[in-house]
């Protein structure tokens, strides 16, 4: 969480060789010059898979946000996360599927049913990981660590069994975007529509979430559980509506995500969450386990690490080149681009 | 614990006291041996069921080989499925006709017959079974050791999901590896998505003769068994060792453990590399009887399934390991098939056996939230989860005091 990130007073710091710290961000400093490299020798395809990128690099930033939020406050990755994002974009097309809405309705109808889509994927999501808490991991609050993990990972394979009872082969959703469209182009590099769709309905999101947790009283009462719950209880914080309440955050993040992704690449199928949610929780370490800004940051950059791998090395290659950054940022370096050292580090 | 809990406990107790335990071991051994001779009497058609039962002896080496990591080390290792596939493809390479050019051709051929039924040279390279096994234990024991020692400075959660990272990343490279690996040489190692098949048959050495399986099951039960109780002495001796008292050190506490002169980094890597070879070990033997060396097998599930094994059986407890690696198996090889026409006859369209890992998702969460401790408990096991809190260290994870703690100093 934000308040668990304070920085030290600057004065504590000793000054820092230049060496040094070339050597502690050597992994950042690689991933941004392979980037200058790609870039040299293909601007135009380089600079249209970072615009990839970072559009699609926003569904797993709302993802990755969930695992940020639910690990700053109770040190638990919550493996079913991924399962919640898979059930959002069910909830959304099979809402849509029912209203029987096409890309040939007018403007209003479409806005509309993307509307309830968005809003009732959220609140599926939102209902489905506060559940979760309570069935999964509350139960376990006070036994040792890996127990929740192990019960998360089971949850994680009961949800995606519904997903393939619910829907067991690969499904369309109905484009109403017109995803593939370009929208206009900057220097040559075509923006379509499902990027422009991705980044506003994503900014909003964020913008509230922020307002959220630092601003309001229960974002309030999230920090400071984040910090010390004991002591947290101590101050009247009712910490276990507080963890019910960080968990509804994520859940809800998840569930525009999963609209989002539904529109964004027009297919869905029960299994997407397991590799969505591995990425997004890349992401999130990438950008400092436990940091909103990092998780952010982190979904950036890892949908333009893929977007990139996909035209370099080939789309089979993508996800061993994302899980074999995430072991590289775990072992090497797993207090990630914002966050302070962590225990396991 | 309820009264009725405690009834049965005290007349298994009991039960279990009639016989001192080498005459139980004795019991058991004769009723594995006579085990498909029962079934022949019992059932008019046995096949299904012993084959199913022996897929299941070589899950009870695999369930073994995790349980050294996790149960015993105390490291959750949730990439096993990575040395499963390390040891088939082992079998794939070193017994099959994946590389037909060797040798200009006609082949290599160790303590395998050279010619085919027809008198044909055989191209490829063949190499006895009995010999396969042990390279592959060897082979995937080593990649035990390098996967492992990058993770040796995480603990806890990080640590597990490394190890799947890892579990991930292995079988792709196997998917992917069809003209040379990371476009280094033109070897095709793995046919892409069809696999490797088909695969030589067991044979003795100095011995022409194949063994017939799928048509005759009973030889090849026999060799599982067998590999089955080597598995089962191995392990046995190894937690009563130096090594192995090491191990449950670590798993306690690691800090005290190095503090009492427990080399840490040694004792580590050999739980990884001892865990992955039964993995290997285990993953030629599925390689042969299932006639095929496929990347779809190798999945995140599987590495779950075998996870469910030791820890619905009781993680550090071999015997109890063994049991959940039979109840498991056996469940998903051959009772979901049972319960397959149950979802129609209440109304519901579709097969129990397509959401198998949905149902141990549940038993996993079931068992995690009644009784973590697992079926057969470690005596040292149970007492850490039922303790007090403080106590309740295992795994390697920190007790929930220290955990908020570490961040306040900073």
């Amino acid at each position: 969480m934000e308040a668990a990130s304070i920085p030290e007073s600057p004065a504590a710091r000793p000054p820092r060789p230049v060496a040094r710290a070339i050597a502690d961000n050597i992994l950042w400093l690689l991933l941004g010059l392979a980037l200058v490299v790609y870039f040299i020798k293909d601007p135009k395809q380089t600079l249209d898979d970072v615009k990839t990128g970072l559009s699609n690099g926003t569904i797993w930033a709302l993802i990755a946000l969930g695992y940020t939020l639910v690990y700053g406050i109770i040190e638990l990755i919550n493996f079913a996360h991924g399962e919640v994002f898979m059930i959002g974009s069910f909830v959304t097309v099979s809402i849509w599927q029912t209203l029987g809405v096409t890309p040939d309705n007018s403007i209003i109808a479409i806005l509309g049913s993307m509307l309830v889509g968005i809003v009732l994927a959220m609140l599926a999501s939102g209902t489905l990981n506060v559940m979760i808490e309570r069935v999964a991991y509350k139960p376990l609050r006070n036994a040792p660590k890996l127990a929740p993990l192990i019960t998360a990972i089971g949850m994680s394979f009961i949800l995606q069994n519904v997903g393939l009872l619910w829907r067991g082969q690969p499904d369309a959703s109905p484009d109403l975007i017109g995803s593939q469209k370009d929208y206009f182009s900057v220097f040559g590099v075509a923006i379509e529509h499902s990027d422009v769709f991705a980044v506003v309905v994503t900014a909003p999101l964020l913008i509230a979430l922020v307002w959220f947790v630092g601003s309001t009283r229960y974002g309030k009462a999230m920090r400071a559980t984040a910090q010390d719950p004991d002591a947290a209880r101590l101050m009247g914080i009712n910490v276990d509506r507080t963890i019910s309440l960080t968990f509804l955050l994520g859940g809800l993040l998840a569930g525009a995500a999963g609209m989002i992704y539904a529109l964004y690449n027009g297919t869905i199928q029960f299994n997407q969450g397991f590799t969505a949610g591995l990425i997004a929780f890349t992401a999130a370490v990438m950008g400092g386990i436990g940091n909103l800004k990092g998780a952010v940051v982190g979904g950036l950059i890892i949908g333009v690490i893929q977007s990139i791998s996909d035209t370099h090395f080939g789309q089979v290659w993508t996800p061993a080149v994302v899980f074999a950054i995430l072991i590289l940022i775990m072992v090497f370096k797993p207090q990630g681009l914002f966050g302070e050292e962590t225990r396991e580090g | 614990m309820s009264t009725a809990a405690a009834t049965v406990r005290s007349n298994a107790t009991s039960l279990r006291r009639m016989l001192p335990n080498w005459a139980w071991m004795i019991v058991f051994l004769a009723l594995a041996i006579l085990y498909p001779y029962i079934l022949d009497q019992l059932l008019a058609t046995p096949d299904d069921l012993l084959d199913a039962s022996i897929q299941t002896l070589a899950y009870i080496i695999m369930a073994l080989g995790l349980n050294i990591v996790v149960g015993f080390a105390g490291l959750l290792d949730l990439g096993y499925v990575a040395f499963f596939a390390i040891g088939a493809f082992v079998m794939g390479w070193l017994g099959s006709q994946q590389f037909p050019d060797v040798a200009g051709g006609k082949g290599i051929h160790i303590l395998t017959p050279a010619k085919s039924a027809f008198g044909s040279n055989v191209p490829g390279i063949h190499i006895n079974f009995f010999l396969i096994i042990f390279i592959a234990a060897i082979f995937t024991a080593l990649w035990g050791v390098i996967l492992g020692a990058p993770t040796l400075r995480l603990r806890g959660d990080y640590l597990a999901i490394v190890t799947l990272a890892f579990g991930e990343i292995v079988p792709r490279i196997f998917e992917n590896a069809t003209s040379g690996i990371f476009g280094i040489g033109s070897i095709d190692f793995s046919n892409g998505r069809q696999g490797i098949t088909p695969i030589d048959k067991v044979n003795f050495p100095f011995s022409d003769e194949k063994f017939k399986y799928p048509l005759e099951l009973k030889p090849i039960y026999f060799v599982g068994l067998a590999m089955v109780l080597l598995v089962i002495f191995f392990n046995r001796r190894l937690r009563d060792s130096r090594m192995g008292r090491a191990w449950i050190a670590v798993r306690e506490d690691e800090v005290a453990a190095a503090a009492m002169g427990v080399n840490l980094v040694r004792t580590k890597l050999w739980a990884y590399a001892l865990g992955a070879a039964l993995g290997g070990f285990a993953g030629v033997f599925l390689a042969t009887y299932n006639n095929t060396v496929n990347v779809d097998q190798f999945e995140f599930g599987f590495s779950v399934l075998i996870l469910s094994m030791v820890i619905i059986g009781g993680m550090g407890n071999i015997w109890g390991v063994i049991l959940g690696a039979i109840a498991l198996s056996m469940f998903n090889r051959y009772g979901l098939k049972q319960l397959n026409g149950v979802p129609d006859k209440v109304g519901l369209d579709f097969d129990v056996t397509s959401i198998n890992f949905g149902i141990f998702g549940f038993f996993l969460l079931a068992m995690m939230v009644l009784r973590p401790e697992g079926f057969i408990p470690s005596g040292r096991r149970k007492l850490e989860l039922h303790g007090e809190v403080d106590e309740a260290d295992h795994l390697g994870a920190e007790s929930d005091h220290t955990l908020y703690d570490v961040r306040e100093d900073r």
